[in-house]
């Protein structure tokens, strides 16, 4: 187990990399403590696997340096960086058991055969994968196949960190929340540093300590689940997480008032002079639909009954405005207005979010 | 899924039927037509039952026959496996050096069979060929007209040069398709070299390794050509194999009923070999899953 600590870290696919657009990886400079569970969370393309790929050492970034510890690795093999790694797929050897496959890094390694029976069957019993021991790995299902694979790399007691590359993409639905709570489980017991890459949000919420969200190869937020919900850094990540994401409507900011379209808002904190474009982001949970002479008048387009609660989709001043209202609330032709918890909203200039001063 | 009955459809079948009829059932009928029957010539047929069945199968030089062709394809199979493995390990895995690599294997393969063994007849010789003139120079007693080594070295090295590489393209291929992942995994798990080909590269090869296995053994167990053109069977008999010795049986001596006996029970020892190996590797293969 080890800290990592990204310095100046960027990575260019390109040779000789003129501008920001040629690199997959935007200068990062980031320490993930040890016994952390994080979350890597961003679109396809976003420069995730790379940075991923960098850690677990098959690529060698173009810029920085990446240490466990204390320790310079940047330019260390794969085999030397003891570190364990679940694919997108499972990888296990399909030849052996699942016993042997549970047993070859240790061998691998020189280990005393006693020890090595006591921790693989200490890991099998943390993995619920006792029962199959003596199966050849060939014919297990994918969910079995992917705990293996988990499961030979936290039979390392020493390992620096476990990454993970969008492990559950091959696994059916039941059986991946299955396996994120036993993954939560495990994280709990073995306190491993854990890294875990995904595009999926639920995934990354439900996972992680803390959330390092990714765009275009930039690291737009490192943040615990909650502050990505309520303080998003950026209006991507507002959009990004949160379903739907957040409504971010086109404002001019004075001091402490707000104008969206025709109606000023009053605003809980002071702002001073914003420059570019300026953004109100407000997050449909913290918005209400309520009977006309109240609120903002807004055109809804329809209503969606998602399991829990009802999302009405409408506009406003030309931007999509979604609202989310509880599954029991009657909605009436007369509810044509929103109004704003105010306490909860958030001002971006240029895309990025501005902290005014409380009144 | 529900299937509707139709008699009709019978017909569709049949012209499969009529090809298959004339490009195989009834040339082999021809050689059963001769297998049971005797002649003294002007062409007047007399059955003679399984009599020349049972005399090929108690003749002592078809036992012969079939003892160097089980010597010569197990001794091909035993190099060619591993070195078209090894090689095919060794190639680049990408670039232009993959290409050019490939298209270096695959050449042999594209020679036709008589034109590879009048290359080998003329390379081999030690008057005007390169290599039986070199070894002759250095003081090695090679020759493969008279001597039975030489001969024998001669057809297993010409061998392995013109058929490795269809084993080295399909284990390329194998290999190609391990994808990368498998081998970051290894080198986490820190395997060695051996490690990663006896757990890894093995077993995803194993499928077109059965494929070519069996294309050499059948291959090889008919050979004729090559040999035919090197050697003619010589010195003596040595390198005269079943293929060799039923065409002298045949068109050399014109012993038809013979010829045809030998020719079924042939074409039975390959059948058989061939579904016993498939069969074999595919059990083991469900086992393992």
């Amino acid at each position: 187990m080890a800290r990592i600590t990204l310095s100046d870290l960027a990575h260019s696919y390109v040779q000789n990399p003129k501008n920001e657009k040629d690199y997959a990886l935007r200068t990062l400079n980031h320490e993930w403590e040890d016994g952390a569970a994080y979350a890597l969370l961003g679109p396809s393309g976003c420069g995730k696997s790379t940075l991923l790929n960098i850690i677990s050492g098959i690529l060698t970034p173009s810029h920085g340096r990446i240490l466990f510890d204390d320790k310079d690795v940047t330019f260390e093999e794969t085999t030397d960086r003891n570190i364990a790694q679940v694919f997108q797929f499972p990888v296990v050897y399909d030849t052996m058991t699942v016993q042997q496959n549970l047993e070859f890094p240790l061998k691998n390694r020189g280990m005393d055969a006693k020890y090595i029976s006591q921790r693989v069957s200490s890991i099998a019993r943390s993995i619920k994968v006792e029962d199959i021991m003596h199966k050849k790995a060939q014919g297990l299902t994918a969910d079995q196949k992917q705990k293996i694979s988990l499961g030979r790399g936290m039979v390392r007691e020493d390992v620096n960190a476990i990454l993970f590359d969008e492990p559950l993409t091959v696994i059916d639905p039941h059986m991946k929340w299955e396996l994120r709570t036993q993954l939560k489980a495990l994280h709990k017991e073995l306190k491993h540093t854990m890294i875990f890459v995904t595009h999926d949000q639920t995934e990354a919420l439900t996972f992680a300590d803390k959330v390092v969200v990714m765009n275009v190869g930039e690291v737009v937020q490192i943040g615990t689940p909650q502050e990505l919900f309520e303080k998003p850094a950026h209006t991507f990540v507002g959009y990004f997480i949160g379903s739907p994401g957040m409504n971010i409507l086109e404002a001019e900011v004075h001091g402490n008032h707000a104008l969206i379209g025709e109606h000023t808002l009053k605003l809980e904190h002071t702002y001073k002079a914003l420059k570019g474009k300026v953004e109100l982001g407000i997050r449909p949970e913290f918005m209400t639909l309520c009977e006309e002479g109240r609120g903002i008048k807004i055109e809804i387009e329809r209503i969606e009954d998602v399991a829990h609660h009802k999302i009405v989709r409408a506009r406003y001043n030309n931007a999509n405005v979604n609202i989310i209202v509880d599954e029991d609330t009657i909605i009436t032709d007369t509810m044509t207005n929103m109004t704003f918890d105010m306490t909860r909203v958030n001002i971006y200039e240029n895309s990025w979010l501005v902290e005014g001063e409380k009144i | 899924m529900k299937k509707t009955v139709n008699q009709k459809a019978w017909f569709l079948v049949l012209p499969v039927l009529l090809l298959v009829g004339f490009s195989a059932v009834i040339p082999l009928m021809t050689v059963v037509n001769y297998s049971i029957q005797d002649t003294f010539g002007n062409n007047q047929f007399f059955p003679a039952g399984l009599e020349w069945f049972e005399e090929i199968l108690h003749s002592e030089r078809i036992h012969d026959a079939l003892g160097r062709q089980v010597l010569f394809t197990g001794i091909i199979m035993a190099i060619e496996i591993p070195l078209g493995i090894f090689i095919a390990l060794n190639m680049p895995k990408g670039g232009v050096w993959a290409s050019v690599c490939l298209v270096l294997v695959a050449l042999p393969l594209l020679v036709p069979w008589n034109v590879v063994g009048t290359i080998w007849q003329i390379f081999g010789r030690t008057d005007i060929g390169l290599l039986g003139y070199t070894l002759a120079s250095m003081g090695i007693d090679y020759n493969y007209t008279q001597d039975i080594l030489s001969a024998w070295i001669t057809l297993i090295i010409m061998d392995v040069w013109h058929w490795t590489s269809l084993v080295v393209l399909l284990c390329y291929a194998g290999l190609q398709s391990i994808p990368s992942a498998y081998y970051q995994a290894a080198k986490i798990d820190q395997a060695s070299r051996w490690n990663v080909f006896r757990y890894i590269e093995l077993p995803k090869m194993m499928g077109v390794l059965l494929i070519a296995s069996l294309l050499r053994f059948m291959d090889s167990f008919m050979i004729y050509t090559e040999p035919m053109v090197v050697t003619g069977g010589g010195p003596g008999n040595a390198t005269t194999f079943l293929s060799i010795d039923l065409v002298k049986m045949a068109i050399g001596q014109f012993d038809l009923g013979p010829a045809a006996a030998f020719s079924l029970i042939y074409f039975l020892v390959i059948l058989l070999v061939s579904w016993a190996f498939f069969t074999i590797m595919t059990n083991i293969d469900k086992q393992e899953k």
